[in-house]
């Protein structure tokens, strides 16, 4: 049976008031501080230690990113960190609370499908993600520029840039995430603690977990050397479920421009490279391609699972 | 007359097990303001979710100003403003704001909104409350600005679940009041509600629902002929010993019911002077003696009485 009418008509009239709720939100506003701080305070500390190598690598800039000086971790990490809580934050109650305020019934009897609401509350969320995040981006590169007094050069941009969308799309997938969390849950409370504890365990226990499981999976044969170099595969495919993974590697494609490989490298594969010889973007690129691509799944999946979740669920509360 | 703007043809919803709409079949006439009245649970907010295209029904189906909820609900939900049950709006902006924001989800021309919101408001007596944060507004206010929405919009038809609940005597007159002016404009009123009396006054026509059930359709006047078979209640107030039998003795009396020193009395005619003689023959203080009217409350338990019973 056919709907009559686009689904999509209302679709900007939602973007514009949840991101209007999202900017001005106290909520943002306490995390925008935070990662500002954070953030600027982790490039601005390791500017310092940059500067010495400035005649000794050719993309400097990008070190501003990577390099950790104690007793702060990289910006990179502390991204990686922070990208996820403010996803999280951004969707968990995105669609109970509608519920919640008993607004749902009222703004569904107006016009529109139900789709309209549900993409206009992720297209909001993505962009506020994408503006904090571009925002922040600037800030550091402006940081670099006035502190070590030199430009970037367009490599350095464009992989700058590479890794800005990097991650911009893993902070889709954990709002894509906590978005399900919100239909599935009716209490934000709750969805925001599933949330959590989903973040908690990719932060923090993958690490732990794959080894476990990798050994029980594909244990290595003593007797045939391939064997544990199948392992090592297994072992990096089952931590690559992980957003948290995925992201770090395409950084560390995008960011560390030497980076040749991802998994183990046999001597017979480096034979003629120049060692510390940097990639260039595009092979950088089409090294973590399956990375960046597995990353937009995961939006995807995750979107349309909360998608027909949503279509199904009763409109009374 | 022209044709029903709503119609159910065997309409039915089922959630799980359970029957919540049980094949219901009305029509309901352009301009009229229809009751739907029923205990909770009896079905009335699933019957308007599945007219809105919110809920799909398990069979049957529905037409609304002569476009299908399940296919055309955009063009539905346009012709018609919803208030639901508690209804509730973003606390923190104002009900300008919130008014504003389902004036474009409606798809109003960007230049008429704000003089149609302002015109709306004034309507329902918000015209200075307007600006404020809606988490300031008591529940009437609410409740006047989802009719404000629903004015904002122009539908053609206003679906009111539970329009009075909650509210306070003063606040439900107000409220009575206003959907007596909406008639008048000539828009067609669907209102659920449990509390029959209170509708009794706005409703042209009344269904009595009961678990997912029709019971009785028409009008107030007619049931009340009908179910109560033109039956007169007397109220007596009165002092004495053994004055129920004495009432029960008039001829004419149908049944007593005692309260206290409070008698409701049903008859089958007038019979106030017959009934004060005999208490005064009683040796019992008479008090008050007064005709009172029979309410749907009393169609309503009179009839699903007469179905449990028969069940």
């Amino acid at each position: 049976m056919r709907r009559e009418g686009s689904a999509l008509s209302g679709v900007g009239t939602v973007v514009l008031k949840e991101l209007a709720d999202n900017l001005t939100s106290t909520r943002m506003r306490l995390l925008e501080v935070l990662i500002f701080i954070t953030g600027a305070g982790a490039a601005y500390s390791t500017i310092g230690a940059v500067r010495d190598q400035i005649s000794e690598y050719p993309f400097v800039f990008l070190l501003i990113f990577t390099s950790a000086h104690e007793p702060l971790p990289s910006f990179v990490a502390f991204l990686g960190f922070l990208i996820p809580i403010v996803a999280i934050s951004l969707g968990f109650d995105s669609v109970n609370s509608e519920f919640n305020r008993r607004t749902m019934s009222r703004i569904l009897a107006q016009p529109i499908y139900r789709d309209a609401l549900l993409i206009g509350k992720f297209l909001a969320g993505l962009v506020t993600l994408t503006v904090v995040l571009s925002a922040l981006w600037l800030l550091v590169i402006g940081l670099g520029i006035l502190l070590l007094g030199l430009p970037p050069s367009t490599d350095e941009v464009l992989r700058g840039f590479a890794f800005l969308v990097a991650a911009i799309a893993y902070g889709g997938v954990w709002l894509a995430l906590a978005m399900l969390f919100s239909v599935i849950f009716r209490s934000a409370a709750t969805a925001a603690l599933a949330g959590l504890a989903v973040w908690l365990m990719f932060a923090f226990f993958w690490e732990m977990v794959v080894p476990i499981v990798t050994m029980a999976v594909a244990p290595p044969d003593p007797f045939d050397p391939f064997s544990a170099l199948r392992t090592i595969d297994i072992g990096m495919d089952i931590s690559r479920i992980s957003p948290n993974t995925l992201f770090s590697e395409a950084t560390l494609a995008f960011l560390s421009p030497t980076t040749r490989a991802l998994g183990p490298v046999l001597s017979s594969q480096v034979q003629g490279a120049i060692r510390g010889a940097p990639l260039p973007l595009a092979d950088s690129l089409a090294m973590v391609w399956p990375q960046l691509t597995a990353l937009l799944a995961s939006v995807i999946l995750l979107f349309v699972i909360t998608y027909v979740l949503f279509q199904r669920q009763e409109v009374r509360a | 007359m022209s044709d029903p703007i709503i119609v159910t043809e065997r309409l039915t919803k089922v959630y799980g097990g359970a029957i919540a709409v049980d094949h219901l079949d009305l029509a309901i006439d352009q301009g009229e303001v229809f009751g739907l009245l029923g205990p909770n649970g009896a079905g009335k907010t699933t019957t308007i979710l599945m007219m809105l295209g919110l809920t799909e029904p398990t069979s049957g189906r529905a037409r609304v100003a002569g476009f299908d909820p399940l296919r055309q609900p955009l063009e539905v939900k346009r012709r018609v403003g919803y208030m639901p049950d508690q209804v509730g709006f973003y606390d923190n902006l104002s009900g300008v704001v919130n008014l504003r924001y389902t004036a474009r989800l409606a798809g109003i021309a960007a230049h008429e909104i704000d003089g149609r919101i302002e015109r709306a408001l004034q309507r329902v007596g918000l015209a200075s409350a307007g600006g404020k944060a809606v988490k300031i507004y008591s529940r009437g206010m609410r409740q006047r600005l989802a009719i404000a929405e629903i004015l904002m919009k122009q539908a053609s038809v206003a679906i009111l679940d539970e329009p009075t609940g909650g509210l306070d005597p003063q606040a439900t007159r107000e409220f009575l009041e206003l959907i007596r002016s909406l008639k008048h404009d000539g828009m067609t009123i669907l209102l659920s509600s449990h509390l029959l009396d209170l509708v009794q006054s706005v409703c042209d026509r009344v269904a009595l629902f009961n678990a997912g059930k029709l019971g009785l359709i028409g009008r107030v006047n007619d049931l009340l002929r009908e179910v109560l078979g033109g039956s007169h209640v007397i109220r007596v107030e009165a002092e004495g010993r053994d004055l129920d039998r004495a009432i029960a003795a008039v001829p004419g009396v149908k049944s007593v019911a005692v309260d206290g020193g409070l008698f409701r009395v049903e008859a089958i005619d007038d019979l106030r002077p017959q009934i004060a003689r005999a208490i005064v023959e009683a040796d019992g203080s008479l008090t008050t003696i007064a005709a009172g009217h029979a309410s749907l409350e009393d169609v309503y338990n009179r009839y699903f009485e007469g179905v449990r019973d028969a069940a």
